[in-house]
């Protein structure tokens, strides 16, 4: 649901940004003219220039409406009756669906591993991925190859990592415990999937390994807006490797790891593919997180009222830390001039 | 400049518009409530009538082509057939149920009873079919009480099988047991558990991760534990007090502690591949499995010439000693057809010619499953599956999966504890809490 609203927000700004700039400085260029009766014709002119805008931000407006809005409007609306599925909405139970929904502790636990996994990417992807990335950017034997494997994961389709990985860590017959016992390295009789306090750990250590590539790419790409000269400098200081990368590199990466952590914390956060290949959420219940939920209450056990109710939770959680977010950590870099950053200097 | 402007304006509105009457008709169609006139389909054109199946494949699809032909040579109506592959079928059938809308539903499609069937009868998407099928219900009428909702049957089964143990007649050699009872106690089979065990076989596979295999059990030790009427009762009243489905807990706990299971049986799938229970069972990796009239065709894709393994063999649930439910009752489910509300009479002539001696021996011939109608029971070619059907008819009650007899919103949570117990937590209370507190809130 929130991936509707970046993508419908992305395809919505250009629209919204464009359509007043082009009509306004149109205007502004009659304006310049012969004043005759100025004021009815600047009213006329300030109504087309509504018009104007109105016009062309519609299509984006309609399919915003459409494939946002809308289905939005419908979850809360289903989420408000008893439904199985079949018939009309008729069974109307008001908050109560979003009160068993916060009751279930089958839905706190998913939220549990959802925050679990949202701190537990960045603080593990963020100094692997920055550490990786520094170290590839320097010049060497095979860096091309050594980014291109960091990154394959990224590519390959969840579903088809999933699917590897499931088959990789089957117990006994899967590579992972082939190895161990070469090894003579003990697995967990249950598998690292089916053991309930080791899957959480497993799953992030698959979905590590998926994103890991992802965070290093755009380090990298960060990495290339350092300016050389600041470097040169430093050099010219006598300033050493590591000082140079904690005073400069990183300092300078600010946007790019602001953004790469808001993008991993949304992530987190919808994480559905993935685990519902390797675990379908189980053992027990161990590795849910509220996509898993809200499809198995919908899809599995018929229950639309209470899956709506999950993924408007799910939807306004997602909203409310990505608007904090935006609001106190990614203002600074959208907005340099504000108050907040001068106050500081 | 203006004149190019204008242009692309008129180009503009042209697209808002168009979006415009798109989303109309897409939030047209979408709409829930189902409101639809159902007679307008019905007159629309009785020579023509929708059958969804989802024998997609090989033998059983060419079948049921000829079967649609031939009722269409017999009466002139027309029979428009999807095959679909199972799960793509129930998903498309639910979407179309959802809809409401009467040409996108099915005239006769496949139903699987329980829950499901009574949320169709609730939403009024599915035709009474006592008086305009009496004849054919007659003849099937030791299968239809699955299908039965205040004495009315919506549905005609045309196939009923049991759940039991699947076991590989070679590991079972290969460890000892010669003598397979068709109808063991627990403790002769606890004996099989044990000389598998000495000899090195794991035991028994089940698909855990996937839950239902592993509630099969559970489902078992209630049919063995509980008379038949207290389940009924129990289901009616919503009251799962009577101490027997806390024994058929206790029975549970008791088989998990023997450590029969492969490993990794909770993250194990049931079906999907060659390290699934079935799979497992098939690739020869472990003694036995609990599973349905089914598993001859599943091993069969499982295996590595496609075939159904020689080795396959049959015996039916333990029972257990001074248990409260009848010897003879099993556990089973089966597959029924249903006939839309929206759907001409035509429909139900269809449904009842599926039932008929003539299509359920062709039915029976091709393995395709257990035929209900009794004229057509011999007709089975395959061995093995031939061994479920005296089983299956010596008089017992059948009750069918209790997560698909009780719906999901019930059977789901009731699974989900069921797992608890495999994983190792204690639970047979805790199972019945669970039921009871789905049950309360329905």
């Amino acid at each position: 649901m929130t991936d509707d609203v970046t993508t419908a927000a992305v395809a919505a700004s250009p629209a919204t940004s464009s359509g007043p700039a082009g009509p306004a400085t149109r205007a502004s260029a009659r304006g310049a003219g012969p004043a005759l009766g100025g004021r009815r014709r600047s009213g006329a002119a300030a109504w087309r220039k509504r018009a104007e805008i109105t016009f062309f931000v519609a299509p984006a407006l309609v399919l915003f409406f459409m494939f946002v809005v809308w289905p939005i409007v419908t979850a809360v609306q289903i989420s408000m009756f008893k439904w199985k599925g079949i018939g009309p909405l008729v069974d109307f139970v008001g908050l109560q669906n979003y009160v068993s929904v916060l009751k279930n502790t089958l839905f706190t636990d998913a939220l549990t591993h959802n925050l679990i996994i949202v701190v537990v990417s960045i603080a593990v992807q963020l100094p692997l991925g920055l550490g990786i990335a520094l170290l590839l950017n320097r010049k060497m034997w095979g860096q091309g190859l050594l980014r291109t494997l960091i990154f394959v994961p990224y590519v390959l389709s969840e579903v088809v990592a999933g699917v590897v990985w499931r088959q990789l860590l089957v117990p006994d017959y899967g590579g992972i415990d082939a190895i161990a016992r070469a090894l003579h390295i003990p697995t967990p009789q249950q598998g690292f999937l089916g053991t309930p306090d080791i899957a959480l750990w497993t799953v992030l250590f698959v979905l590590t390994w998926k994103y890991l590539g992802l965070a290093v790419i755009l380090f990298l790409a960060g990495l290339q807006g350092v300016p050389e000269d600041l470097y040169e400098a430093a050099q010219l200081d006598g300033a050493s490797w590591w000082q140079v990368q904690r005073k400069i590199t990183v300092p300078l990466l600010g946007p790019t790891l602001r953004t790469w952590a808001f993008l991993s914390m949304i992530g987190s956060l919808q994480v559905f593919d993935m685990v519902w290949i390797l675990t379908g959420g189980g053992p027990v219940g161990r590795t849910s997180t509220m996509a898993t939920f809200l499809i198995y209450q919908g899809t599995k056990s018929q229950a639309f009222g209470i899956a709506s109710a999950a993924s408007v939770i799910l939807f306004v959680i997602a909203l409310v830390l990505a608007v904090l977010y935006q609001q106190l950590i990614l203002r600074r870099d959208t907005h340099p001039d504000q108050p907040r950053r001068k106050a500081k200097r | 400049m203006t004149r190019k402007m204008r242009g692309g304006a008129i180009l503009a509105l042209s697209a808002t518009i168009a979006l415009l009457a798109a989303g109309c008709a897409g939030s047209g169609s979408d709409n829930p409530g189902g409101g639809g006139s159902p007679t307008a389909a019905a007159n629309a054109d009785a020579k023509t009538i929708t059958w969804w199946h989802n024998s997609n494949t090989g033998e059983g699809k060419d079948y049921y082509d000829k079967v649609a032909k031939d009722f269409e040579a017999q009466t002139g109506v027309h029979v428009e057939v999807s095959a679909m592959q199972h799960e793509d079928m129930l998903t498309k059938l639910s979407a179309a149920l959802q809809s409401g809308d009467p040409d996108q539903i099915p005239d006769v499609f496949m139903s699987r009873g329980g829950g499901e069937l009574k949320n169709e009868v609730d939403s009024g998407v599915t035709r009474d079919l006592t008086d305009v099928a009496a004849d054919t219900i007659s003849k099937i009428s030791a299968f239809t009480g699955q299908y039965t909702i205040d004495g009315k049957v919506y549905a005609l089964p045309f196939s009923m099988g049991l759940v039991g143990f699947w076991y590989n007649k070679d590991l079972f050699a290969q460890a000892g047991i010669t003598d397979v009872n068709p109808a063991p106690t627990i403790d002769e089979f606890n004996g099989y558990i044990d000389k598998l065990k000495a000899a090195g076989i794991t035991p028994a596979s089940v698909g855990a991760g996937d839950k239902w295999p592993a509630a099969h059990y559970w489902y078992y030790n209630v049919v063995r534990e509980c008379p038949f009427d207290t389940v009924e009762k129990a289901i009616a009243d919503k009251d799962y007090s009577d101490p027997c489905f806390v024994k058929a807990g206790d029975h549970l706990e008791d088989l998990v502690a023997k450590q029969p299971f492969n490993d990794g049986f909770l993250s194990t799938k049931a079906q999907e591949g060659p390290t699934s229970a079935s799979g497992l069972l098939a690739t020869g990796k472990v003694g036995m499995e609990l599973a349905g009239h089914w598993e001859p065709g599943v091993t069969g894709g499982l295996t590595a010439d496609g075939k159904v393994p020689s080795f396959l063999g049959w015996f039916a649930y333990p029972t257990f000693p001074g248990q409260g439910g009848d010897p003879k009752d099993q556990m089973g489910g089966g597959d029924a057809w249903e006939v839309s509300t929206s759907a001409p009479d035509a429909a139900v002539d269809f449904a009842k010619y599926l039932l008929s001696d003539e299509v359920q021996k062709g039915f029976a011939e091709l393995d395709m499953g257990l035929p209900t109608n009794p004229a057509a029971t011999d007709s089975i070619s395959n061995e093995t599956l031939k061994q479920l059907i005296p089983v299956r008819d010596a008089g017992g009650n059948t009750q069918l999966y209790l997560d698909t007899r009780l719906g999901s919103a019930i059977g789901n949570p009731l699974n989900d504890a069921i797992q608890q117990v495999f994983a190792g937590n204690p639970g047979p209370q805790e199972i019945v809490d669970a039921l009871q507190n789905a049950a309360d809130s329905e």
